[in-house]
């Protein structure tokens, strides 16, 4: 039996409930609740009770710490926010008084009461059995460690846009192993597909083709393009990785990337992904020439001789014997200690806008269309015209917000649009002196330079027309509309509708998750919000880190965002790697279970219910034992031992059924009964 | 006229996905009715039968539980394994004469704040309507060393683990 807790002056209680300014304090009577505890919990061990304006500042935590020295405290409750904000805060002024930190308890009574509740009687009340509740459960606490867990050197990135790239190079250049998964023939991602980037107006390919060369060459990157991650287990530290590397048909040690197969190649594919459907490549191509690894890719359900077995005409051409017909798939199992997704964004399908008319209107251009128009190396070698592909536009069109902050389709900002529409507006006028409308709800320039580039662009004579565009049609009403878009808008500055006849249209359509962001995120154990952006673990502080230890997520795939900004998470990203490679090793919560084999019957009920594998049956004893290295606390085995032999720690069977009962307020009434806490 | 009868309910959260979905309400200043009182579990998964009738018994007149959505379990699949204790659960608890009503197991992502919020509402109110629970073993002395109930729970386990 052990000891009786919170008996006989054993334990010392703190309990300290924060006001947190207003956020607390304005709903929750905090004075009265800490009153409440001093008083009816003196005999369940409280020995002091404070309310403080903000507990977790220097201030706040001294008190706790200066409470623990003279009153020798053992056990602390703070009343505040949720743990996962400031649980590690609170632990660590603890270990700083000298107490062991797992002997702390941080209930939340602002998420989850002040913030939630307007009866300020009733969340007073609450908080009060919240914290009572506190009280019990951490008289059950015991001293831990935390646990320590070695960290691999090797770091997976999977996607090889800009920011996966930049993170990539960090790792790398710190002198790292990487493994870049990248699932197109080449890295880049959207940025490889512009042509002038806001609002300096780098030419884009200048600036990214040489990081890419960096990822290609580097001693310690391995890119695996062409590839995908199909499976992931393990945790933090130490996943294994399971990559599909899809069939290239190309032996990529005898290829030198001369070409010469893809000018042979006779089958013409018309381009929906790097030239956004308004160029062709071959069956066998790279996406681009300055594709990063230069070796090129046999898409097999293009290709004459999969489909018609006859044909090899690239095979008869190559120099160097390097296509391999034969070629299969291949499965790579990688160990990695941390795992960064730069996985990117799409595009909304902008055929869903209906009444824009894209692809039933044909001069009606989608923002990623535009790119491949205006660049230099796109099927118009940079001439920006209509589908025709010969004619030059008079008057343009550029609609922003198309299908951002609209309840049909995405409700936010796609953070992008604006300036990228800006842009367009620039490159429009540049190129062919047409006169160029832009039709924004708000104009959001927000970032350095970015509301310079808009002036720059109001004084290059753009029309600016404030105004959500009702309609694009091609069915003429008046004279000089025949032949042309007519763009259908309610002027909200000037207070009318207006139809604005112009040649062509572009759409900046919103940027939205990968089609199948939801599933890589249940592949890598982590969430995403219900527009399907990956979640980060804190929206302020911890942007670029996902709940799940050890796997990160940079750049578009966390939210719509510009490139500076993909480049600062990826290399942030990196950072954080970093630091644990170079600790080798990450502490992490001791939340474990372990069998008591006295009490153990060796029933086998919780043999098969760890995901983990984590429980052995030991055949000649007839007992069974976990493995703490493998058991990750989920705590369905302790729930499930009929025999309670199994016990976790910091979810321990006392732990919540005392705390149960301190929300019920089973330890206010009589007290003979209260004081037989016995396990 | 009679005051409103105010209930007590327990939820038990899981740290990934649920409690997570509670703390965004708070966050984003979402409403619900301040008569349920929260417990975090690390998983769905722990979730132990005996905790569910110790809070019947303690005095609560419902008990929520919530978990991940199925498949997104951070512990892969365990919310099954508690989805299994629920349905029994419930069974147990017609036969002990309890409406089954009183226990309700609920999906909330970290993404689902309202939804979250809006289910507690929805429960506290039809808990309202179905008046308190009395559990007639309702005693304070029930500690965690003597469940009432110790020989239901054990049946329970034995049948779903
Ligand atoms: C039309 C347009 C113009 C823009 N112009 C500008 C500009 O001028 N200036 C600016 O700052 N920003 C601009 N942006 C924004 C810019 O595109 C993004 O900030 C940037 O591309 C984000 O980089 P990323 O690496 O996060 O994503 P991406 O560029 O989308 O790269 C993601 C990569 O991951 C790969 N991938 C995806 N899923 C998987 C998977 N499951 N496994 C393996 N690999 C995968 C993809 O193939 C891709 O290579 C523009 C955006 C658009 C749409
Ligand atoms: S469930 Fe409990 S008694 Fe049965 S084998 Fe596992 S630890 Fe032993
Ligand atoms: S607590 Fe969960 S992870 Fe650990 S051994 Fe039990 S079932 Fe497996
Ligand atoms: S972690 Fe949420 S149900 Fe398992």
């Amino acid at each position: 039996m052990k000891q009786l807790k919170g008996q006989s002056g054993q334990e010392r209680v703190g309990v300290y409930v924060c006001h947190c300014g207003s956020n607390i304090a304005g709903v929750v009577d905090v004075q009265q609740v800490a009153e409440w505890a001093a008083e009816r919990l003196e005999r369940r061990g409280v020995v002091i009770a404070r309310d403080y304006r903000f507990m977790c500042s220097s201030l706040g935590q001294e008190l706790i710490e200066k409470d623990i020295k003279e009153l020798g405290l053992t056990r602390i409750v703070v009343a505040a926010c949720s743990p996962h904000l400031h649980e590690q805060t609170f632990r660590i002024a603890c270990q700083r008084a000298g107490l062991n930190p797992y002997l702390c308890e941080l209930v939340s009574i602002r998420e989850q009461n002040s913030w939630v509740h307007e009866d300020k009687n009733a969340a007073t009340e609450k908080a009060k059995a919240i914290v009572s509740g506190g009280v019990e459960r951490v008289l059950w606490h015991e001293p831990l460690e935390p646990l320590h867990v070695p960290i691999h050197p090797a770091t997976l990135v999977v996607g090889g846009g800009i920011a996966g790239i930049q993170a990539a190079l960090e790792i790398a250049d710190a002198g790292f192993p990487v493994y870049l998964v990248e699932r197109e023939p080449s890295i880049g991602g959207h940025m490889a597909q512009f042509d002038k980037t806001f609002p300096t107006l780098d030419c884009a390919a200048c600036i990214l083709t040489p990081r890419m060369v960096s990822v290609g060459t580097h001693p310690h990157i391995t890119m695996l393009t062409w590839s995908e991650v199909t499976d992931v287990q393990g945790y933090v530290g130490n996943f294994t990785v399971t990559v599909r590397k899809k069939a290239r048909y190309i032996k990529t040690d005898l290829c030198t990337g001369c070409g010469i197969c893809q000018e042979k190649c006779p089958k013409k594919v018309l381009d929906e992904d790097f030239e956004a459907g308004l160029g062709y490549r071959k069956a066998i191509y790279t996406p681009f020439p300055q594709a990063v690894p230069k070796y090129p890719v046999i898409d097999g359900s293009n290709c004459t001789y999969f489909q018609k077995g006859t044909c090899r005409a690239c095979e008869k051409f190559c120099p160097t014997g390097a296509i391999d017909f034969e070629q299969q798939d291949e499965l790579l199992t990688l160990q990695v200690g941390n795992i960064i997704l730069a996985t990117g964004f799409d595009l909304l399908d902008a055929r869903r806008i209906a009444q824009y008319g894209y692809g039933r209107l044909a001069n009606v251009f989608t923002s990623l269309e535009f790119e491949r128009l205006s660049n230099a190396a796109g099927p118009t070698d940079g001439n920006i015209v209509l589908r025709d592909g010969v004619t030059t536009p008079r008057t343009v069109g550029i609609i922003h917000c198309a299908g951002s902050r609209d309840r049909n389709f995405n409700n936010y900002c796609s953070a992008i649009c604006c300036m990228q529409s800006l842009k367009f507006a620039h490159l429009v006028k540049e190129r062919t002196g047409a006169t160029v409308y832009n039709f924004y709800i708000d104009i959001r320039t927000p970032a350095k330079a970015y509301d310079e580039f808009y002036q720059r662009v109001l004084e290059e004579g753009t029309i600016f027309v404030r105004g959500r565009v009702a309609e694009v049609t091609d069915a003429a009403r008046l004279p000089g509309e025949e032949n042309r878009l007519i763009i259908q808008v309610e002027d909200t500055l000037a207070g009318l509708q207006r139809r604005i006849p112009v040649d062509m249209v572009i759409l900046s359509v919103s940027l939205q998750p990968r089609w199948d962001a939801k599933e890589v995120a249940k592949r890598f154990g982590i969430s995403c919000s219900s527009d399907g952006w990956i979640i980060e673990k804190h929206p302020k502080l911890d942007p670029i880190a996902t709940m799940t230890e050890g796997v990160f997520a940079v750049g578009c795939a966390q939210g719509p965002k510009d490139i500076p900004s993909s480049v600062a998470q990826g290399a942030a990203a990196a950072a954080r790697v970093l630091a644990r490679i170079q600790q080798q090793e990450i502490a992490l919560e001791p939340v474990r279970a372990s069998v008591e084999e006295s009490r153990c019957s060796g029933c086998r009920i919780c043999n098969n219910l760890c995901p983990f594998n984590a429980i052995l049956f030991h055949e000649d004893r007839m007992v069974s034992e976990i493995n703490a290295a493998l058991c990750q606390g989920c705590g369905t085995c302790v729930a499930a031992c009929p025999a309670g032999a199994i016990s976790g720690t910091v979810f321990s069977n006392e732990q919540i059924l005392s705390q149960i009962e301190g929300l019920l307020l089973l330890n206010q009434s009589e007290p003979t009964q209260a004081e037989m806490v016995t396990a | 006229m009679d005051e409103l009868f105010e209930p007590v309910v327990i939820g038990f959260t899981c740290n990934w996905c649920s409690y997570r979905a509670a703390d965004l309400a708070g966050t984003a200043r979402i409403k619900y009715p301040p008569n349920i009182r929260l417990i975090r579990l690390m998983c769905s998964g722990r979730l132990d039968p005996t905790f569910v009738l110790k809070a019947l018994a303690g005095g609560a007149d419902g008990v929520l539980i919530s978990g991940c959505h199925p498949g997104e379990c951070h512990y892969l699949e365990q919310n099954y394994k508690v989805l299994r204790r629920f349905l029994l659960l419930r069974r147990v608890l017609t036969q002990l004469g309890i409406e089954p009503q009183r226990v309700k197991l609920v999906w909330a992502s970290a993404a689902e704040g309202v939804r979250l919020a809006q289910e507690i509402t929805i429960m506290v109110e039809e808990i309202r309507a179905l008046g308190p629970l009395n559990w007639p073993a309702a005693d304070t002395s029930i500690r965690t060393e003597s469940p009432v109930v110790s020989s239901e729970s054990l049946e329970i386990k034995e049948g779903i683990a």
